[in-house]
Order: C-alpha cells, then sequence, then structure tokens
C-alpha cells in the first residue's frame, strides 16, 4: 500500500509540523517514509508545500509524480488549487476553508469555494475557529490533521494519535492534550 | 538503528561518525542544516569539534585546509555558489594535496529555489581534478562520508561531495552505523609552499594519481550497471536514479553514477550492450558532454542538450517519466483561482522601515540607482517597494555603487545586510573609501543571517568599528533604528548623505523578528526553568 501526500499553505502556517507528526507516525509503524521539504527563501510569506510519501514497498524519488498524490492537506483554500495537477483522480483534497490574503490579486472566494466544490472528493472546514473553540488558537494544523487522518489509512488514527504525544512531549502534558482535542475535533469533523 | 534523517543530516551524522574534527561553513541554502545539525549534536561537545560559523566560504575552506594539514578530518560545506567564493582555496588545496581527510560539500539548487544561478559544482570538481561523490538518497549521504574521509586520506586530495536541494532537503529513514574516533594531531611533514616551482611538481603528483582515481570510481560501490529486460542504456546520476527507477522500475539497463571521474569502461560496456544512451542528470549537462566525447559522433546520446530532458531547472519524476517514454499527465486541468503567491519581508521586519524610507527617495529623484545584495532585504526588489536595480552576488553593492558613480550615475546607492557585509562587503568598502567615492551605503543590521533562518552574524557589534577602522569619516557614519515612527528621520538623513559628494555609511539597526521571537521565547523557558 501506499500514500503520497502533499501539504501545503503559505509560509509559517505550520506544515512542517502535521509532517513531522506523519513521519513520526510512519517510522514508529515501520511503514517506509521520504519527505520533501522547502527551506529559505520561500518560507517568508510565500506559497510552501511538502511532498511526503509513505508505502510498505520501497519508495524512489522523493518528489510525488503528476496525477499522483492520493490527499492534499492545505492550511488554506487557494494553496490546495496550485497542487491539482498532483492529485491523483481518485485523490482528495483537505483544506482550511478560510483564505489566508496576503497578496493583492487573490481570487473572489465563491468562484475560489465553486472550484474546490467540483471537484470529486474536498473536505472543507475553518479549521481556525473550531481550532479556538476546543480552547487552542494555535491548534488548526491538528485540526487539519485530523480532517485528514481518515484518508491516510496506512496509519491509524490511533498511530496519530500517539506521534502527536510524541512529538508534543518535551513541551509537557497540557499542550499534548490540546493538540489531541484538536486532532479529535478534525477527526469528528469529517465522519 | 534507524533515524529519520534529511539528506543534510544524513551527511552531518556521517561526517560526525567518521571521525570529524572541524565543520567550517557560511550559511546558504541548501547547505546550511549540515553546521546546524554538528552544532545541535552531543557528540560535538562531548568531542570539542569545532562547529561555528565563518564569515565566508573562503575563510571556511582555509581553516578546514588547514585542519587538514594538522592531520585531521574537516568539512567544509556551502551552498554552490559559495564554490566560486572559495574557488582560489579549493583549486589549489588539489595542488597541495591534504593530510586529514577533507570534504569539500556543495549543495547546488537547481531550478534555483533560494539562489541565482543553477551552476553544476561537478564542473568545479573536473576542474580541480578531485573525486566527487553524488549520493542518489539520504542512506548514501550517511555511508558516503566515511568513505569519503578514508578516500581523502588514502589518495592524500580533498574530495568534492555534491548534492541537490531535493536530496539536501529530503527526508528518508537512514541506517545508523559505526562510530569511529578523531583522528590525533600530526601535522603533515610535505612541502606545501607553492612556489611556482614546487607547484609545477605537485600539479605532476595530482596529474599522476588520475588513473587510480579512474580506477576507484570503475570499482565504486556507488557506481553500479543493472541489467534489465529492455534495450534501453541509461545513464542515472545522484538523484536522477531516482526517478529513473520510479518510472521504469527494473525495465532499462542502468549505470547508476554517484562517484566521478566517470567510469569509461563502464559506459562503454553499456553503450555496446545499448543502441543509445539517454543521460539523466540533475543540474548542467556535464556528463552528457563527456559521454559524447567519448562514444563520439556516431553514438546517439541524448538528455539536456538533445532536448529529451529541459535544458533548465532540477529534474522531476515527471520529465524523467516523459523522456522514458511514460508521461503520467495531469488528472485535472490546472486551476483557475490562483494567484501567484511570492515570498516577501515579514510584517514587522525592520528592512521594511528602511525600504520605506528609500522609496520615498527613489520618488523623489527618478535618477537614484539602489544596487542590492543578497539575503532576506532582496525581496525589496518585489512589490511594495520596488526598490532594488541590481542584485548579483555577495557583496556587490556597494562595489557596483562605487563602479556607477565612478562612471558619473547620482545618487548611487548601496543597500547591504550585516551577515553580507562582513562576507564579501569590507573590502568593497575600502576601495570605496580610499577613493571617497560618492555613495551611500545602507548597512541594515538584523543581527543575524536572516534569509538561512536566523545564524550568528560574524561582525555583530563590532560595525561601526569596522567602518572607522576601514577609514570612514566619523561625520557621515550613522546609526539609525528602523521602525515606522522614524521612517520620515531615515528618508531625511538619506537625502543630506546622498548631497555629500563621498562615502556614507548609514546602519539601519533592530534584531530580525524572527530570531527576536525566538530569543524571548528562550528567555521565558530559561526563566520558567529558575
Amino acid at each position: 500500500m501506499k500514500k503520497d501526500i502533499i501539504l501545503c499553505g503559505v509560509g509559517g502556517q505550520g506544515i512542517l509540523s502535521i509532517a513531522t507528526i506523519i513521519g513520526e507516525a510512519a517510522t514508529k509503524a515501520g511503514v517506509n517514509l521520504k519527505q520533501a521539504e522547502v527551506h529559505g527563501m520561500s518560507q517568508r510569506g510565500g506559497d510552501v508545500q511538502s511532498n511526503l510519501r509513505l508505502s510498505t514497498e520501497s519508495i524512489w524519488s522523493d518528489l510525488i509524480p503528476q496525477a499522483g498524490a492520493d490527499v492534499i492537506i492545505s492550511m488554506e483554500p487557494m494553496e490546495s488549487l496550485r497542487y491539482l495537477a498532483y492529485l491523483s483522480p481518485k485523490g482528495t483534497i483537505v483544506t482550511s476553508s478560510k483564505p489566508f490574503v496576503n497578496i493583492p490579486n487573490y481570487p473572489d472566494e465563491a468562484a475560489l469555494n465553486a472550484e474546490l466544490d467540483a471537484l470529486p472528493s474536498v473536505a472543507k472546514l475553518d479549521i481556525e475557529t473550531v481550532a479556538k473553540d476546543c480552547g487552542n488558537a494555535r491548534g488548526a494544523n491538528m485540526v487539519l490533521l485530523g480532517m485528514a487522518a481518515p484518508y491516510l489509512e496506512i496509519l491509524s488514527v490511533g498511530q496519530l494519535r500517539s506521534a502527536i504525544a510524541t512529538v508534543f512531549a518535551r513541551k509537557g502534558e497540557a499542550v499534548v492534550e490540546a493538540n489531541l482535542k484538536a486532532f479529535d475535533a478534525g477527526v469528528a469533523a469529517v465522519k | 538503528m534507524k533515524k529519520l534523517l534529511l539528506g543534510d543530516e544524513a551527511i552531518a551524522l556521517g561526517a560526525l561518525h567518521a571521525g570529524l574534527s572541524g565543520v567550517y561553513a557560511y550559511p546558504g541554502t541548501p547547505s546550511t542544516e549540515i553546521t546546524e545539525f554538528i552544532q545541535g549534536h552531543p557528540l560535538t561537545r562531548e568531542r570539542g569539534i569545532h562547529c561555528r560559523w565563518c564569515t565566508n566560504e573562503k575563510t571556511a575552506m582555509e581553516a578546514a585546509l588547514g585542519m587538514s594539514y594538522a592531520g585531521k578530518r574537516a568539512l567544509v560545506c556551502m551552498k554552490h555558489v559559495g564554490m566560486n567564493v572559495c574557488a582560489d582555496a579549493f583549486v589549489n588545496s588539489a595542488v597541495t594535496g591534504v593530510h586529514g581527510g577533507l570534504v569539500v560539500l556543495a549543495a547546488d539548487d537547481p531550478s534555483m529555489h533560494s539562489s541565482q544561478n543553477e551552476q553544476d559544482s561537478r564542473f568545479y570538481g573536473k576542474f580541480a581534478l578531485i573525486p566527487i561523490f553524488e549520493p542518489s538518497n539520504q542512506q548514501e549521504c550517511y555511508d558516503v562520508m566515511a568513505k569519503a574521509f578514508d578516500y581523502s586520506e588514502a589518495i592524500k586530495e580533498p574530495v568534492l561531495l555534491r548534492v541537490v536541494t531535493r536530496l539536501a532537503h529530503s527526508r528518508a529513514a537512514v541506517e545508523i552505523g559505526e562510530v569511529r574516533d578523531t583522528n590525533p594531531m600530526n601535522p603533515s611533514t610535505d612541502q606545501w609552499v607553492l612556489l611556482p616551482g614546487i607547484a609545477r611538481r605537485k600539479y605532476e603528483v595530482l596529474l599522476s594519481k588520475q588513473p587510480q582515481m579512474e580506477e576507484a570510481a570503475e570499482n565504486s560501490v556507488f557506481n553500479k550497471l543493472e541489467r534489465g529486460g529492455k534495450k534501453l542504456g541509461i545513464i542515472a546520476c545522484g538523484v536522477g536514479y531516482n526517478y529513473v527507477k520510479e518510472a521504469i522500475g527494473e525495465e532499462g539497463n542502468i549505470l547508476k553514477i554517484s562517484q566521478y571521474p566517470l567510469p569509461e569502461k563502464k559506459i562503454k560496456a553499456l553503450a555496446d550492450e545499448n543502441d543509445a544512451i539517454l543521460v539523466v542528470e540533475d543540474g548542467q549537462p556535464v556528463v552528457e558532454q563527456d559521454v559524447k566525447a567519448l562514444l563520439g559522433t556516431g553514438y546517439a546520446v541524448k538528455g539536456r542538450l538533445t532536448g529529451d530532458l529541459p535544458r533548465t531547472g532540477e529534474l522531476t519524476p515527471d520529465c524523467v517519466a516523459v523522456a522514458l517514454g511514460k508521461p503520467a499527465g495531469p488528472a485535472f486541468d490546472a486551476a483557475k483561482n490562483l494567484a501567484p503567491r511570492p515570498p516577501q519581508l515579514c510584517q514587522g521586519c525592520g528592512h521594511r522601515d528602511v525600504y520605506a524610507a528609500l522609496r520615498q527617495i527613489i520618488d523623489e529623484m527618478p535618477d537614484a540607482r539602489v544596487f542590492g545584495d543578497i539575503g532576506c532585504y532582496t525581496l525589496g526588489a518585489l512589490p511594495p517597494f520596488k526598490a532594488l536595480s541590481s542584485t548579483v552576488d555577495m557583496g556587490a553593492s556597494i562595489t557596483m555603487a562605487k563602479g556607477a558613480a565612478d562612471a558619473g550615475l547620482r545618487p548611487a546607492i548601496a543597500v547591504i545586510g550585516d551577515s553580507t557585509f562582513t562576507h564579501s562587503g569590507m573590502t568593497g568598502l575600502l576601495d570605496a573609501i580610499n577613493e571617497n567615492s560618492p555613495i551611500t551605503v545602507i548597512i541594515s543590521d538584523n543581527l543575524t543571517t536572516g534569509m538561512t533562518g536566523g545564524q550568528d552574524s560574524a561582525g555583530t557589534n563590532k560595525f561601526e568599528a569596522i567602518c572607522l577602522g576601514l577609514g570612514m569619516d566619523p561625520a557621515h557614519l550613522h546609526v539609525v533604528t528602523p521602525l515606522p515612527k522614524n521612517i520620515p528621520a531615515i528618508a531625511q538623513l538619506l537625502r543630506d548623505e546622498i548631497a555629500y559628494e563621498g562615502v556614507s555609511v548609514i546602519i539601519p539597526r533592530r534584531e530580525c523578528i524572527q530570531t527576536a521571537a525566538r530569543h524571548a521565547r528562550e528567555a521565558a523557558k530559561a526563566k520558567a526553568a529558575k
């Protein structure tokens, strides 16, 4: 089994934390993994993405081929469309529904939503509001990971939860609990 | 034991486990994480391994050569354009030869994700006549280090290690090997004085080692010829191998190359068994040219020069699949509601306030030209500021402003960051001061090397002293605080200094907001721990 995932968003939104947790879960589960990240200049408020490949077989390329991604996980709705050519015909987009506008020519929001809704499989959610409702305003990325969890298949919800606990362990019990709560809210939202 | 590591981290750990005594580097994407990993590793503290950032790649290369002279293993790390900065020392280190193992790591950036060109460092390895390793995956990044250091000591030459962005910044599980001791101090007793008479003799020695290097590449564990089912000849270098395997699996006859000079016997064997060869290499067509020369005009060699692969940009699984006749094609049409989102200066960044003032000056004085430099502040070229006329290489702001002023251009303004100034700006400022050139130099000091993630900057707290030491007139050296409320005052200072027909230096100084936030977090943590 393989799952190719594109993580995307705007620099500073925390996509690398999502990647770290999936990476931790995959390593513990003995699933092969390659994860191409973007560092450097593009991290400054520009579009960022990470290619995450999980497989029970060996993985060659660090990059996902076109039409190969099983899931696009996006912290921002317009950014989820940037990698559309890489989405498999059977693939799913899991995205925040709330635009992050830091450019003057951001597209019309209704048109953007219409385009997303016309795709075969899309899960959208105002992850920031859900995170705030959980009392964890900085946990939007964990809500998003929760939303994506049922689509990852190669890793279980339980494996992802224990990876969150491991990754945030050094920040203390309270931080772990807050992030698990946000994650669970994301899982519940797509059920 | 397996560890999940970036290519850069695998190189760092491989070097530590190979008995490294010192890493010498200037930050540069995509190489920065190597030195950062070594700085944070417990073995570094335990063994007292040198890991402090250097002022530039040339000082790094020379210090590493000195450590090698003393008998210890040294690693130099840089991005590809850093090779240009250290080229003098690098090329000559092949002529002196080395004593302790010396590995020079160049991280190339095809597609220019964070760079101003896509030069291929393998040319430098060929130029210096030394072996090159080009790992294809994270495991090889780790494994190659022990081999490279051993080999460097065996042939008494530096070796070049070349990676590309996609490997440097991609993570995979790596099997960890044994940890070797560092070398004892044991200074060289050879003659390293490159006076012409000695250099001629040493150059002959370097040339005499070439057949041995070729033989090593023929027998290298990193170079292998795989014979698949079809009559399809492929030479796949470094990460190119992964894309070939992704596209065709076991189908083709693939010569994987991760050690140079080129294994010519293996290439000829591949040529004999196939009707044509496709060369898949990331970067410039270095191998393609050599293979064409080796096989002659009658043999079909395909690659970037023939258009079978794109002439520019990094390799992708898609372009390699197309070249192998297996295009995937997108499943969905390109999105319609999509706008580019270029990187930008952080909100609250001091460079923004400097550019807001500069923008006023440019609007008032249409003849003004602002010569920029390399760093976060290069983003001042983009809207809303659109303030820069040029950005070329580390330090070129001051010297280009001087040359333009020599030609009569007024006002000629240079914008350079603090770390870039100590890297390569100081010598140019000395030229300008010696002629009292009519230029206005802005050293935008954010107390860090910002673009690469906030590494220490070599000149912090020393800039006024450096400028005065170079001979700056104190009356035209100013320090200001770049804050929105100070923009009018900074603009007025610029007007006054532009009116002065001589060198002025203005230092806007305020800490990078990213490192300031990090320092605040660290301080809070330290307080909580008390």
